[in-house]
């Protein structure tokens, strides 16, 4: 139960309308520092919607989301711009319609991922036009760290090439490299195994482990294959029709009757006898 | 192209080299009869004044003789174009193999040999003209071209950074160029400023204004920021039309102090450039250095360009124009961002009014009308929206080609001694954007050079290139 | 008040025409997703067309009812101008669907530069007076300042035209297969295509109803101010776009009610603020309304989908 002592995002009463429809309600869960916490829930559960409020897209129409930092301090990204959540709040995502610069080299792309720290080492744009200060050291860096996730995201035989060349595969994991480029604490995933074939979707699995092991980040993800899902998350919230039905490990929410029951779609008295059967 | 192989010229022939002259006859028949239709009454019919009363001067000469050369038009277009077919469905051998990014792009193609034969020439350009002509005052003509031309090539370069790297569709921008005209006008014949002092106050005044009308449509896109921009154009040019108490109105600002050679004036008499020098007075020495100020001008615009996209925020802005909902996920400040853009294009802009001022010595807002922003989008849609050198080109192109009409009087021979082919200007201008288009909609140099490269330099095909929201 | 009821009046006349206009940019905007710059000229050139068929009626074929003159002259304006509109879509649109965003855009713009220089070159450069047509006006009351509120013919032909043409075009838009095939391509042009819709003419069709209802618009404009000059399409084209995106772009009934309402907020501003910068009023109106309603009074709202 990392994360009920020890949670990197806990969101608080979320609840997000449009108009009359109501995408999320009341919706409040944690994720757990180190974790990888996975966000399920068939069609149209408000998925990509929790999702778009914790990164800044949508503002909440009701509720919290905090984000503890490492020293203990609160953040609540509801309140920050929707740039600063990636530069001050430090949660990088990626999205369910890949969102690459696609006509950039993908060597482009991991650097406009630095852009902020960039920016200061060339004086905010003035010192680096005279070519005062540090900026060619700083750019060296970032080539440097842009190196680093090529290597781990295996795409740096294709560093020149522009991004929108790549095959499917490669685009979702530059997508992740990109993100990974920030320097987050928390990584949102909307569905990163999307479209991937059965291999290509194992080496995801690894990236996104090697990528907690190594680096220490949190990743927060929607996915619907349920392998990855059960094979990498330690942490599964289930959402339908914007409310929470399920949350726990994820052997629990397996063996949920109202998560079988939303996914199979069936009827609520039945629900109830499977749940007096079961004993719950 | 290789002479095709036996097999596949055979098995095309059938298809394709047989011109059916018959139905190519009949489509052009009714291309014509199209054209006959469009000419009633506009050509057929000329509305002439006498007194109060308009009367009608028929000229259907004029029309068949149009309705002949529609239909000679669209005859040859046919057979040029079943030829192409012919061509292109006999591939030569090398064609079917050739990987996407193996040939050459037209970037590397033009880059190679362009940039220095383009900086020689501009360079050299009066002392060229200088010994075709023969004479000082015989250049004046060209070396005033030359000028012309450099203004849109700066006007093109400063447009760039909003439309061709941020991708912000900017139809307004004539307004920068008019803030800055007038900022060098009404400085230096108010506060008696030098040109020195203005030129810097003009590109900050600008960028400025840039900001201003920047900021409001931060959250439009596409045409619709190109609308507002429009009307934020036309609106700056209606107040310097009707504020006259501090822009005189229409009759615009007359005698603005002439540029100096860095404080020597260039005068005949005492002090002035040609005696400090030695030379013997010529005007053509003060519009020679207004070229090379020009061209000075115009390459620090575009060294700062070059600059900027090696930076962070030329590169922000270039992911701006791919994709702004993930710039905003990687933590880049978009509405900075943008800002950053229209200012820094503004005040470029700027720096090329207060040019225009000092090198006219007269402002007035005619100049500065909605044509000439379309004008400016033009040259840089035309060059290949991003690409230094594709702008360069365009704006030689758009902007020298209309002059080669002054010089057609032969056609005067033709048409009767009544012609003016400088009348069709604009018509021509008009219907060449509308061929420019249709033939490259992408521009002439489509291809996105990278702004950093690990191993190996490869030029980004431009199909693969946005064209931004804004 | 007699002044405020005048204006109205005028208002609602001019307002007629921009919302004809306005029909053009609306339906080209909600098919094919284009600012279509040249309709502005569209209208100017027809307006000449109106002019030049006027003269020959009266003056050579001698019909001498000014009303089954212009009866004549608005249906051959409507015709030809629609050619016009076919051949531009034909020419410097179709070729570039599906091709780089800003292309239609720029080949607008030059059809614009185009038009309106080929009928400088072709009508020269002079204002072009008509001769007097309808001249007849109706007191509608007489004020105690002497200030009669007068409602011309001409006010009545013209409101009368639009509503009839509208309502006649209304009714093809939401009747006819016509009208069904326009909103299909709307939504999805390609599955309209898979559905077995000519997209190519839909989009052709579009293109001529809006420019046979700018050439209505035309006709009367001359009718109105019995004056027309080669570069009167800009700023009334403006002004209709105006009101295209106030009402809503891509919805009728908005363009027509912007039209109205854009109409009397420029007598209104003339006459109570300042004739010198009507157009300023304009422009800003335009700049105000596509910062702060880009969706406009009848349109629906955009979704940033991410």
């Amino acid at each position: 139960m990392r994360w009920l002592q020890d949670p990197i995002l806990d969101v608080q009463h979320l609840t997000m309308r449009f108009g009359g429809l109501v995408a999320v309600n009341d919706l409040s869960f944690q994720a757990g520092r180190g974790d990888i916490t996975a966000l399920i829930g068939p069609n149209g559960a408000g998925k990509t919607t929790v999702f778009n409020c914790i990164t800044g897209f949508y503002k909440p129409s009701e509720g919290m989301v905090a984000l503890r930092k490492p020293d203990g301090s609160h953040l609540l990204l509801e309140r920050l711009p929707g740039y600063d959540i990636n530069w001050k709040g430090k949660v990088a995502r990626t999205f369910q319609n890949i969102r690459l610069f696609s006509g950039m080299t993908v060597l482009e792309n991991l650097l406009v991922a630095q852009h902020n720290p960039l920016m200061i080492a060339s004086g905010f744009t003035f010192l680096g036009i005279l070519g005062i200060g540090g900026y060619r050291k700083a750019e060296k860096e970032a080539i440097e760290k842009a190196k680093y996730w090529l290597e781990k995201a295996r795409l740096m035989h294709r560093a020149d090439d522009p991004a929108g060349d790549l095959p499917y595969g490669d685009q979702r994991r530059l997508e992740i490299a990109r993100a990974m480029c920030t320097d987050p604490l928390l990584l949102c995933l909307d569905e990163p195994a999307a479209g991937l074939n059965p291999r290509e979707s194992l080496e995801l699995n690894e990236l996104l482990l090697s990528i907690r092991k190594d680096n220490g980040t949190s990743i927060l993800l929607i996915e619907h294959d349920m392998s990855v899902v059960m094979q990498i998350s330690d942490h599964v919230v289930v959402l339908d029709y914007g409310t929470k039905i399920s949350d726990g490990a994820p052997v629990e929410v397996r063996n949920d009757p109202k998560v079988i029951a939303a996914y199979l779609g069936v009827a609520d008295e039945e629900v109830e006898k499977v749940e007096a059967e079961i004993g719950a | 192209m290789n002479a095709p192989s036996i097999t596949t010229a055979g098995q095309t022939q059938a298809v394709t080299r047989a011109f059916d002259l018959g139905a190519a006859l009949k489509d052009s028949l009714k291309t014509a009869l199209i054209m006959l239709g469009l000419s009633i009454p506009i050509l057929a019919y000329k509305t002439d004044q006498s007194g109060a009363d308009l009367f009608l001067t028929p000229r259907w000469g004029l029309v068949a003789i149009i309705c002949a050369i529609v239909f000679g038009m669209r005859l040859v277009l046919h057979a040029f174009t079943a030829s192409r077919a012919y061509r292109q469905a006999t591939p030569s051998s090398h064609q079917a193999t050739e990987p996407v990014h193996a040939e050459p792009s037209a970037f590397q193609h033009v880059s190679k040999f362009a940039i220095p034969f383009f900086l020689g020439v501009a360079l050299c350009f009066p002392v060229i003209i200088y010994l075709i002509q023969g004479g000082l005052n015989e250049s004046r003509y060209w070396v005033d071209l030359g000028i012309l031309i450099l203004t849109y090539v700066m006007l093109g370069w400063g447009l760039n950074i909003v439309v061709g790297l941020a991708g912000l569709l900017d139809l307004g921008y004539v307004a920068f160029y008019a803030v800055g005209a007038y900022s060098y006008a009404l400085l230096s014949t108010t506060f008696g400023l030098s040109f020195w002092i203005c030129l810097p106050l003009a590109g900050i005044l600008a960028a400025f204004w840039g900001m201003i009308l920047g900021f409001p449509v931060l959250r439009l896109r596409g045409d619709y920021l190109a609308i507002v921009t429009l009307a934020f154009g036309e609106i700056v040019r209606l107040v310097l039309i009707n504020w006259v108490d501090l822009t005189n109105g229409g009759a615009g600002i007359s005698s603005i102090p002439r540029a100096t050679f860095f404080g020597i004036p260039f005068t005949a008499g005492e002090g002035g450039f040609a005696q400090t020098f030695g030379l013997e007075f010529n005007g053509m020495h003060r519009i020679i250095f207004l070229y090379y100020l020009i061209l000075v001008l115009a390459l620090i615009t575009n060294f700062v360009t070059m600059r900027l996209r090696k930076l962070p925020v030329g590169r922000a802005w270039e992911a701006l124009r791919e994709d702004e909902i993930a710039c905003r996920s990687l933590g880049i400040n978009t509405t900075n961002t943008k800002l950053t853009a229209f200012a820094i294009g503004a005040m470029f802009g700027g720096f090329a009014g207060s040019f225009f001022a000092v090198r006219q010595g007269f402002v007035s807002p005619e100049s500065f009308n909605f044509l000439e922003s379309a004008i400016i989008l033009a040259i840089v849609v035309l060059g290949g929206m991003g690409s230094q050198i594709g702008v360069a080109i365009a704006a030689i192109v758009l902007v020298g080609g209309p002059e080669i009409l002054r010089n057609l009087t032969f056609l005067q021979a033709i048409f009767g001694s009544g012609f003016d082919p400088n009348e069709y200007r604009l018509l021509l201008f008009g219907a060449g954007m509308v061929a420019m288009m249709v033939w490259r909609p992408r521009g002439l140099i489509s291809e996105r050079e990278p702004s950093v490269i690990l191993k190996e330099r490869k030029a980004i095909s431009g199909s693969l290139v946005k064209e931004g929201h804004g | 008040m007699e002044i405020f009821v005048q204006q109205l009046i005028n208002g609602l006349t001019l307002g007629s025409i921009y919302g004809l206009i306005a029909i053009g940019y609306t339906m080209v905007f909600g098919i094919i997703g284009m600012v279509n710059f040249a309709h502005g000229d569209v209208f100017m050139l027809s307006a000449f067309i109106a002019l030049i068929f006027f003269l020959i009626l009266t003056t050579w074929l001698g019909i001498s009812s000014v009303v089954l003159a212009l009866f004549f002259v608005l249906i051959i304006a409507m015709v030809l101008t629609s050619l016009w509109g076919w051949a531009i879509e034909r020419i410097a649109y179709r070729p570039l669907r599906g091709s780089f965003r800003l292309a239609p855009l720029i080949s607008a713009i030059g059809v614009s530069i185009f038009l309106s220089n080929f009928v400088q070159v072709a009508q020269g450069a002079r204002n072009k007076p008509t001769p007097p047509m309808v001249q007849d006006v109706i007191v509608l009351f007489q004020g105690e300042s002497g200030y009669n509120v007068a409602l011309s013919y001409k006010q009545i032909i013209i409101m009368v035209v639009t509503a009839v043409l509208l309502s006649i075009f209304w009714y093809v838009v939401q009747k006819t297969s016509l009208g069904r095939a326009q909103r299909a391509c709307e939504q999805d042009r390609k599955m309209a295509a898979l559905l077995g819709i000519n997209v190519d003419r839909t989009i052709s069709l579009t293109f001529v109803i809006g420019a046979s209802l700018a050439a209505v618009a035309g006709t009367m404009y001359l009718l109105y101010y019995g004056v027309v000059s080669f570069n009167d399409g800009f700023v009334p084209g403006v002004k209709a776009f105006t009101a295209a995106v106030l009402g809503g772009i891509g919805s009728l009934p908005g363009a027509v009610l912007g039209g109205l309402i854009i109409g009397l907020i420029e007598t209104f501003w003339s006459a109570y603020f300042s004739i010198e910068y009507k157009d300023v009023a304009a422009f800003s109106i335009l700049a105000i309304v596509l910062i702060f309603m880009p969706s406009g009074i009848l349109g629906r709202p955009e979704v940033e989908k991410v």
